[in-house]
């Protein structure tokens, strides 16, 4: 084994984003706590661990710059850091949707508790799935494990759904409810960003242990081709 | 214009030691191909076996096939020959040190019988336009020796030389290795230039280097080609772990 300084700087750029995965996956987990309790006092842990997430990314990114910069990597060693700047990012947007839900669950203090038609803990519970499942394969540098996390985001993206219609149902026809709904509504969309932010890194997984890019296969098979807009427009 | 190499089972040997091993490869016509892989792995034999160089040191032998364009060098032709349709460009520049800078560029072209003093004029300017030297040496043709030109420059005039016989193929056994960053940067764009006109091949360490001026890129391992394969392929996710071994730096 050869530049052993370099290897260990890719060790410590990868213990950190896993520092960065912990916050993120305990924000989300605790953001749905509150929800679930209606506990202030966890929501004001999620807000200190948004700090802590801030400002890992900014030293992870920095890292890989550096890395970027001054060890010329190539081949699994480029993927590899490509991939942890982009998971970092999605793991920061992670910590923003447990911000998010978390003061959703503030602005419903006063509210009364209501039986809604959504199933938010199950969803939630679905959402943090994806996000642990990912990491995992982060960690194990598995992608069969990421694949798998790929079509879990469907059925959470069906639950969102689902939750629109009916919360917008609720809205219309019982008005009075209509803040509650709308937090809920939020709430859901926030689970399903964080879904979707799992399913990035799941690709960012792919991308790396593979070199296969993954991402937007279903669409870019139908999407016309952009370069070939590009020649249109410049004929016309 | 570029011809494309064709080498099909080609073998060398340093005496009893088997420097080349079975090497099988298609180099396409006006592109540069980059051959990368640790000292000692045969990438300069296997150059120096495409001009019919290897076989100048007595104790070398070659077997297989090499074409350029469609001569079979090893059947057809003479080595003089083909040295004049594949130019080479050397690691360190060793311009002729007392000869000025027009006689270094028109030496080829006087061993091949140009006599004419405007013919030699224009090819001359040529070279030097081509290699991107002519403006900073206009003016001082016939009054400066190649040896008092920078490093940079040197290594410019010896591929203007290299041009000036007007080759198909210009081979570069890391033609940057001894220069500065901006001498190196000059070079890489010369070559960028220069695939239009010629086929290139191009041996490097520097695998920036490679992936900067090189569509295709070999891999050489033990006197073989482990990987041969587009340039992007080779430095983002070649199909071979030796491969990615050494790119990544993770060799022995």
């Amino acid at each position: 084994m050869t530049r052993i300084r370099f290897q260990r700087s890719l060790d410590e750029l990868k213990e950190n984003l896993l520092v960065m995965a912990g916050l993120a996956e305990q924000a989300i987990q605790r953001a749905i706590e509150a929800y679930r309790v209606r506990d202030l006092s966890i929501c004001d842990l999620v807000s200190r661990s948004e700090i802590a997430i801030n400002r890992l990314e900014r030293d992870i990114d920095q890292t890989a710059l550096d890395l970027l910069a001054m060890e010329q990597p190539m081949a699994i060693d480029l993927r590899f850091i490509l991939s942890v700047i982009k998971i970092n990012a999605d793991l920061e947007r992670v910590g923003d949707a447990a911000k998010n839900i978390s003061d959703r669950v503030r602005s419903m203090e006063q509210m009364a508790v209501v039986d809604l038609p959504v199933d938010i803990p199950r969803m939630a519970s679905l959402a943090a799935d994806m996000v642990r499942k990912s990491l995992q394969s982060f960690i194990e540098a598995d992608p069969e494990m990421a694949r798998a996390v790929l079509t879990m985001d469907d059925a959470v993206d069906a639950m969102n759904r689902a939750a629109y219609k009916s919360l917008t149902k609720v809205m219309e026809e019982e008005s009075h409810l209509a803040p509650q709904a709308l937090n809920a509504l939020m709430i859901a969309r926030a689970l399903e960003r964080v879904a979707d932010h799992a399913t990035n890194i799941a690709e960012d997984v792919i991308f790396w242990v593979q070199g296969a890019d993954v991402r937007h296969h279903k669409s870019l098979k139908k999407g016309p081709d952009p370069h070939a807009m590009g020649e249109t427009e410049g004929a016309v | 214009m570029g011809v494309g190499i064709e080498v099909v089972s080609l073998n060398a040997w340093y005496a009893a030691n088997h420097t080349l091993q079975d090497i099988n490869l298609n180099i396409p016509a006006n592109h540069a191909t980059a051959l990368i892989g640790p000292s000692g792995c045969g990438k300069s034999t296997f150059v120096r076996c495409l001009n019919r160089m290897h076989e100048t040191n007595p104790i070398a032998r070659v077997t297989g096939t090499v074409r350029i364009g469609n001569l079979d060098i090893y059947k057809d032709a003479k080595p003089v020959e083909i040295r004049r349709r594949v130019g080479m460009v050397f690691q360190r520049p060793n311009p002729f040190p007392t000869m000025s800078i027009y006689d270094n560029v028109a030496a080829g072209l006087k061993l091949n019988g140009y006599r004419n003093h405007r013919v030699l004029d224009e090819i001359v300017e040529r070279s030097l336009k081509n290699s991107a030297l002519w403006e900073e040496v206009k003016d001082d043709l016939k009054k400066k020796s190649g040896a008092s030109l920078s490093g940079g420059q040197q290594q410019r005039l010896c591929i203007a030389r290299a041009l000036a016989v007007d080759p198909e193929v210009l081979l570069m056994d890391e033609p940057a290795s001894a220069l500065d960053p901006v001498s190196t940067s000059k070079i890489e764009d010369l070559i960028f230039e220069l695939k239009s006109q010629y086929t290139i091949v191009i041996v490097t360490h520097n695998m920036q280097q490679a992936a900067r001026v090189a569509e295709k890129t070999g891999f050489f391992l033990n006197g073989r080609m482990v990987e041969f394969d587009s340039t992007h392929k080779i430095f983002t996710n070649p199909s071979d772990k030796r491969t990615e071994d050494y790119i990544t730096g993770r060799f022995g």
